[in-house]
């Protein structure tokens, strides 16, 4: 990581090294500019979403090396080095949907889709830490994230139809 | 053959787009605009003295800053309108003071969070930066919080509405004080509800480019009525209509808030990026809403303070029903008085009250503005009409569902004239509906005649459990109109289009259903477009449960156009009768015969050719269609009354609303110690006509009943006397996560389908939201042996309500079928 002032802010900025789905970035960002936002609009990747920018909704669930974490309530900087997953890195390379983006079709889990990014991710490193979940655990797995839209029955539905789906993909 | 997509369960076809991530909500676009941040007012009360924006230019990154006195200095040069007050989108006579805000403060705030002055920067962190820089000084004044403040009027809001009333409104029907004098018994019911707020995930967010070549704008916008922010921003920026082209992208949920319109910053943003490109800058711009402005900027709603008095006999009937309310509206009404009119016209449900007189204040407080929020004043309604019933079970000694059944509307008073007028200015006439078989649908599904026993066995184990029911009719699909426009291109494919907007109801799925059904194409084939005033012009807006009413509608009937011209060109090119085709497997083939066969057959795609007479081709598909290629030449290529091409636009326009109804029914349990509420089971019944997509409404009821259950245990708006909003946050406002909803909703469907539209759709958007309120204080009231007025109603208010009721303060309920003095 290196520091240098920006000259058309005088801000401190810093270069970050983000491996984002796989590809290492390098983006020069001002030391307070949060990883949502660097993922959002430095990268561009716009899959991550924010719905209150402290820490509640989940939106912006992201993982990182491996873990989800709330890109809200991270510093792109701090973020440096490591390895990230967004939803846009979950599918298959050959576009194949991930189980629980299957599951969530499968069984209307979103509405307007805005917190379903947040979800997903939730939910895929639930699913691979508790792969045979209950509807208790299904219930646990989804408690962390608002969705104003759904009601959540769905979403829970969605958990178990996920890891029956990985069941048969081996995922 | 094709199957019938209507009233199939498909899967959502936008689905796939938004789980990979690549949905376009107001904020992914428009990635290089210069970003805006707002001074909001931190007072609910003040006079403006002083803006001082000295040195805030300087801050790196800062474009511009604008107060008041550019807005005034934009109309005196520029001819834009945008130092006037916002409009009034909907007068009404009752509304005899309406007040509506500038796009930037003039002068005076009235709620915390009116925006005061807008800075324009690189970013929207600096943007922030150099809010923090802007000092204003101000005179602050009390404010009004509340209804009662706003009644006792010691302080007015605006000082020349002195009572603080923007509204008053009475309407009845019947002799009310001769059917209440008349009446063998009678009782009185006051009762309150608390505010709450739709609070989408997604927040406002305004998106302008301002083209500098063509002096047009395009404004992206997180609305729920594209076109008429549209015609709102032409209007205030003085520019032609044509001028201006307004698209909702993804929106991430709206729930009302989003029909509001236009916002200041749909006025501002594009105001500022034509500026900004005409002094020669950058002229793209954007504003993104933060949760906290969401919260203090935005709107709220339910607030009211009802009395209710009925008249009524021994056997329960309802004789006479007198609704005064007290309504909340915030310190402006730019949506006018919609909310207390459906408050006050849904009231009745599905029952017969005899006599009814209904009188509503609509008053000012210094707090957010308060607009629909899904459900739209019928989640009050129902709950005064609902509290009603039961407290004349109580007093009677009748089983609370036998009074209901009393007092139904019978499916053969259908079509039933209440002879008041509803919220689109038309008569509340409901057109159709089985309230009784609705009713007793939800008494078999939840287990009501059995309930006793359930209670017997919870109480053995020290357990507290209540049963409650609540009874709604929704008025859905009110006009004025919706179109659709529907093209059959030459490969086959159709595109649609549809000018209202959608946040999440899964139009795209819904409306492909029903023009797939009416060409015989596969869903696949078509692709919906809603909310782009490039593609559709004339619309009204996505709210009231309307979609699908209106728009579907409007869907039939211009795909039936493009059938109709399909069939007829085919018959033409195949030389055959209209009455010897069918549109299968998208072809029109002579029946009997299989699509795709030669001399029998044309598939879409060539009709599609063959309606637009070419003179130049460009592929091989085009050839056939020039004009040494085909045509009679006797003939006028395009023959006189046709037009060219396989397309045709459709409107739907109804005399007045479909009225969809439903009962929901609720187990609680109250836990003895520490009051915490439970609830155990939620049951739905739900008559919305004909299911389009039954995946689609099942969504809705279940996001519905959660903000049903939101509303009557969790949310509420706290208010300080300050006019402080304390909870302006997620992590204090208390929106349900998937734990505070019920396990399960148990849901059984009537249908009933509407005569006033083709499809014999009743709108679905919001039936799972409105009798959450009343159906849970009826529950809570009988686990818990004692009356419950006010909504939302918390533990720690159970547990103070259950120690007033021990010192005697509060009254036993009396209850049928339960010991006289009933226990819990
Ligand atoms: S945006 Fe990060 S938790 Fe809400
Ligand atoms: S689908 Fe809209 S917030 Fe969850």
């Amino acid at each position: 990581m290196t520091t240098a002032d920006d000259p058309a802010s005088g801000e401190q900025t810093l270069v970050v090294r983000l491996r984002v789905n796989g590809m290492w970035h390098e983006v020069r960002v001002p030391g307070r500019r949060l990883l949502s936002d660097a993922l959002r609009h430095d990268l561009r990747l716009t899959g991550t979403h924010v719905g209150c920018e402290h820490g509640v909704c989940g939106a912006c669930t992201v993982l990182l090396d491996g873990e989800p974490v709330r890109s809200c309530l991270l510093l792109a900087a701090s973020a440096d080095g490591h390895e990230l997953t967004t939803v846009e890195g979950l599918a298959e390379p050959d576009g194949t949907l991930h189980p629980v983006q299957q599951a969530f079709v499968d069984c209307h889990g979103l509405q307007c889709g805005f917190c379903t990014p947040g979800f997903v991710m939730t939910i895929a490193a639930y699913l691979r830490e508790n792969p045979d979940p209950d509807e208790d655990d299904a219930l646990a797995a989804c408690a962390g994230n608002l969705c104003r839209c759904t009601g959540y029955q769905n979403i829970k539905a969605a958990v178990l139809r996920a890891a029956e789906l990985s069941r048969g993909t081996g995922r | 053959m094709t199957t019938r997509l209507l009233g199939a369960p498909v899967t959502r076809v936008e689905d796939p787009r938004l789980l990979r991530g690549e949905g376009r909500y107001l904020d992914d676009l428009g990635q290089d605009a210069l970003e805006v941040a707002f001074v909001r007012s931190p007072h609910a009360h003040a006079r403006v003295l002083d803006i001082d924006v000295d040195g805030v230019l300087e801050v790196p990154g800062v474009v511009a800053v604008y107060t008041y006195e550019d807005l005034l200095e934009s109309d005196r040069d520029d001819g834009t309108h945008v130092s006037e007050p916002l409009p009034l989108l909907i007068p009404h006579p009752a509304l005899h003071a309406p007040r509506t805000a500038y796009p930037l403060a003039r002068e005076e705030v009235n709620h915390v969070g009116e925006a005061i002055a807008m800075v324009v920067a690189r970013d929207r962190y600096v943007a922030e930066d150099a809010c923090g820089r802007i000092v204003v000084r101000y005179e602050v004044l009390t404010p009004v919080v509340g209804l009662a403040a706003a009644r006792e009027a010691a302080q007015a809001v605006h000082a020349d509405v002195p009572d603080n009333v923007a509204a008053h409104l009475v309407q009845q029907v019947g002799d009310l004080a001769a059917a209440m004098a008349a009446a063998p018994r009678r009782h009185t019911l006051d009762l309150r509800v608390e505010r709450s707020a739709s609070m989408p995930l997604e927040g406002k967010g305004v998106y302008a480019r301002w083209d500098t070549d063509e002096h047009t704008v395009r404004v992206y916008t997180s609305t729920q009525a594209a076109t008429s922010v549209r015609a709102a921003v032409a209007a205030k920026l003085g520019l032609a209509l044509n001028q201006v082209e307004c698209i909702a992208p993804d929106i991430g949920g709206g729930f009302g808030v989003k029909i509001v319109h236009p916002w200041p910053e749909e006025v501002l943003v594009p105001w500022a990026a034509r500026r900004l490109a005409r002094a020669g800058g950058p002229r793209e711009v954007k504003w993104v809403e933060d949760r906290r402005e969401h919260f203090v900027s935005s709107a709220h709603e339910r607030a009211q303070v009802q009395r209710v008095e009925v008249g009524f006999d021994d056997e329960g009937h309802l004789l006479a029903f007198d609704f005064t309310f007290w309504h909340d509206n915030g310190a402006y009404t730019p949506y006018g008085i919609i909310v207390p009119i459906i408050t006050s016209t849904q009231v009745l449900g599905p029952y017969k009250p005899g006599a009814y007189r209904c009188e509503f204040f609509s008053m000012y407080t210094n707090t957010v503005i308060v607009t629909p929020y899904r459900g739209a004043g019928r989640p009050q309604g129902v709950y005064a009409m609902e509290r009603a019933m039961d407290a004349i079970a109580d007093a009677t000694g009748l089983d609370r569902a036998l009074v209901r059944e009393r007092n139904l509307i019978q499916p053969d008073e259908m079509p039933y004239d209440h002879h008041l007028v509803f919220q689109d200015g038309r008569p509340l006439i409901y057109d159709s509906g089985d309230y009784p078989a609705g009713l007793a649908k939800l008494k078999a599904l939840v287990g009501w005649e059995d309930f006793e026993a359930v209670r017997e066995q919870a109480r053995a184990q020290g357990r507290r459990v209540g049963i409650g029911l609540a009874c709604y009719v929704e008025g859905t699909g009110p006009g004025p109109y919706e179109g659709a426009h529907v093209v059959v291109e030459t490969s086959g494919k159709v595109k649609v289009a549809t000018g209202l907007t959608s946040q999440g109801q899964g139009h795209q799925t819904a409306f492909a259903q029903v023009v797939a059904d009416q060409l015989g194409v596969a869903l696949r084939d078509v692709e919906v477009v809603t909310g782009d005033s490039r593609r559709f012009r004339y619309a009204v807006g996505t709210f009231a449960s309307r979609a699908a009413v209106m728009s579907g509608s409007a869907m039939h009937i211009a795909a039936a156009k493009v059938r109709e011209k399909a069939l007829r060109v085919a018959a033409e090119a195949l030389e055959v009768s209209v009455d010897d085709l069918e549109l299968v497997d998208g072809a029109v083939s002579v029946k009997g015969t299989a699509p795709g066969s030669s001399g029998t057959s044309l598939s879409l795609g060539t009709i599609a050719v063959l309606a637009n007479p070419l003179r130049y081709a460009f592929d091989e598909a085009s050839q056939a269609a020039t004009q040494f290629a085909v045509g009679d030449t006797s003939q006028a290529p395009v023959a006189p009354g046709e037009e060219p091409g396989l397309e045709a636009s459709g409107y739907y326009s109804p005399q007045r609303s479909t009225f969809a109804s439903g009962v929901h029914a609720v187990v609680v349990e109250t836990d003895p110690l520490t009051a915490e509420i439970t609830v155990l089971r939620y049951c739905v019944v739900h008559d919305c006509g004909t299911l389009i997509n039954p995946r689609i409404v099942q969504g809705q009821v279940h996001g519905g009943v959660a903000q049903g259950v939101a509303g009557a245990l969790y949310e509420r708006m706290e208010y300080d006397e300050h006019g402080q909003l304390l909870n302006a946050s997620f992590m204090d406002f208390l929106m349900p996560y998937a734990t505070e909803v019920p396990r399960k909703v148990e849901i059984d469907h009537l249908q009933t389908p509407s005569p006033l539209n083709p499809l014999g759709i009743k709108g679905a958007g919001e039936a799972g939201v409105i009798p959450g309120m009343a159906v849970l204080a009826s529950a809570i009231e009988d686990a818990e042996g004692f009356r419950i007025d006010a909504m939302p109603i918390s533990p720690s208010e159970l547990f103070h309500l259950r120690q007033a009721h021990e010192r005697g303060e509060l009254p036993s309920l009396t209850r049928a079928g339960r010991p006289k003095e009933f226990l819990p």
